[in-house]
């Protein structure tokens, strides 16, 4: 049995380092892709974000409604539904934001990615580009890393903005919250450490879920099964590294 | 450079093995310049390996493999990348972009590499896909095509950087009769009219006599016998003569190593 663990272990130790590998060669070719060939990584933010666009908007027109129907719920207890502004202001903007994004990023855009550069592998298409002497890494799995990081802060704000409107909407059209109240204790308490705290969090959750995506694609055993597998573990490895760093930005950062 | 030589590839006492599995022990095979060669053998003895081993997307466990008399195992990656720009490769399967037309898929490489203008490129592109019959298939999806076809959008591709060498992994696995013999007369077409040096990965045997200068047969790792294709059929190894003319019974056993077959029908092999 130690020696299984031994092996796991060693295991473990020695994708995690290749992963690091992978990240760093990702990383230094980025600038030059992002100058050279923009356009590639344009389209990528296309791809994962304006297609991502509507289970986003969608999703944080609900997690708003939610925080308003909750907040009005609780917070009428000790007579404070007025501050139901501030607190759909902080849950969305330092936690819900980010990490619902992740996850549904992971669930639309991840997958998608995964699978595409996963199926481009066992199609022949990357052993093909680097005989036509295209580096894939370069033509293929930066722009979409880099699109996926470019595009989450993005829908994170989206998300954001979205579920403080659902917010305004239950909390004011429907249960009888004062408008200025809302939107005044929200301005009034929130700071920027609050807004960055956020932004951090998105870039962050945008690295990783980018990362796994193509790293999965990249990596996936060429065969149907093995795309398969490469899919569900992109969202499983997505969700659970954001939660972790989620819990660590946190406690970093209070 | 020995540009001028007549080799153009040589492979020098490559050993290469996959796990346990020992693909190649020994192997030595010489690429004349501006020949067809075809590397033939039955499936699974890494006719495709070899492919790989050329273009350096495998490295050999040991030996040389020399291109114009340089050793591809000491370049670096950019150099890689130079030399294989030399290369064409048509993969088994075509292996085109799937999110990309015809055309832009012939157009792909000259667009990563040069910077032609649109006009230039889509004259070059035209005139490739001509060549393969398939000008009038510019604007379709790969998924539109034919199995045929495609392999066939896959050589204007090959050859749109006007490659010195170009590759035909088993270029004729199910081709329709018509398409076949399109494809045999542009392998040897292009390979006259253009000066390139073609290598062919097959086990059509007939096909491979019609098109081929110089063969290669490949079995247990080793090359098994060589020469023009007449040469190989009047050869009297055993062998050669089995591969040449389909026989099941000879020294490749058709059957995969496996228990007694009465025993095993019989049940006899659980019950022990």
């Amino acid at each position: 049995m130690f020696r299984d663990l031994y092996i796991t272990f060693k295991e473990f130790l020695r994708t995690f380092g290749a992963m690091q590998l992978f990240f760093l060669r990702l990383l230094s070719n980025s600038p030059s892709i992002f100058v050279k060939r923009f356009n590639l990584v344009v389209h990528q933010v296309h791809n994962a974000g304006a297609l991502s666009l509507v289970i986003i908007m969608v999703c944080g027109l609900f997690v708003g409604g939610v925080l308003g129907l909750q907040g009005h719920a609780n917070l009428s207890k000790f007579n404070a539904e007025d501050s139901v502004g501030t607190f759909a202001a902080f849950s969305l903007i330092k936690e819900l934001g980010p990490v619902i994004t992740a996850l549904l990023f992971a669930g639309r855009a991840g997958t998608a990615l995964a699978s595409e550069i996963g199926l481009m592998k066992a199609t022949d298409q990357l052993a093909a580009m680097e005989m036509m002497a295209i580096n894939p890494l370069r033509r293929v799995l930066v722009p979409r890393f880099l699109g996926g990081v470019i595009a989450m802060p993005l829908l994170v704000a989206v998300f954001t903005v979205i579920g403080l409107f659902g917010a305004h909407l239950v909390a004011v059209s429907l249960l009888g919250v004062d408008a200025g109240a809302f939107w005044q204790q929200m301005r009034s308490t929130l700071e920027m450490g609050d807004l960055y705290e956020g932004i951090v969090k998105s870039i962050v959750f945008g690295i990783v879920a980018s990362l796994y995506a193509v790293w999965e694609g990249y990596n996936a055993i060429p065969t149907a099964e093995g795309v398969g597998r490469a899919t569900t573990r992109t969202v499983v490895l997505t969700a659970i590294a954001v939660l972790i760093l989620d819990f660590m930005i946190t406690a970093v950062s209070i | 450079m020995a540009d001028t030589s007549e080799q153009i590839i040589e492979v020098r006492d490559v050993d290469y093995s996959r796990g346990r599995l020992e693909i190649f022990k020994g192997l030595n095979i010489d690429i004349r310049r501006g020949d067809v060669t075809a590397v033939m053998g039955p499936s699974g003895t890494g006719k495709t390996t070899l492919l790989r081993l050329i273009t350096r997307q495998l490295v050999p466990d040991r030996g040389r493999i020399l291109i114009d008399g340089v050793d591809i195992g000491k370049l670096n990656l950019k150099e890689l990348y130079r030399l294989r720009r030399r290369f064409g490769v048509l993969f088994q399967n075509g292996a085109l972009l799937t999110d990309f037309s015809v055309f832009e898929n012939v157009a792909f490489p000259l667009r990563e590499h040069t910077k032609l203008p649109n006009r230039l490129i889509r004259h070059v592109v035209l005139t490739k896909l001509h060549a393969v019959g398939l000008r009038g298939a510019a604007d379709m999806m790969p998924q539109q095509l034919s199995g045929g076809m495609a392999r066939r959008v896959a050589l204007a591709r090959a050859m749109v950087m006007d490659p010195d060498i170009l590759i035909y992994d088993e270029p004729f696995v199910g081709l329709d009769p018509i398409s076949m013999g399109v494809i045999v007369r542009l392998v040897r077409k292009m390979n006259d009219a253009l000066g390139i040096t073609s290598i062919l990965v097959s086990h059509d045997v007939q096909e491979i006599a019609s098109v081929a200068d110089c063969s290669y047969l490949i079995s247990n790792g080793k090359v098994a016998a060589s020469g023009s294709p007449t040469e190989l059929k009047n050869t009297q190894s055993k062998l050669v003569q089995q591969f040449m003319h389909g026989m099941a019974d000879g020294p490749v056993a058709f059957h995969f190593a496996a228990p007694d077959y009465e025993e095993q029908l019989l049940g006899r092999d659980v019950e022990q």
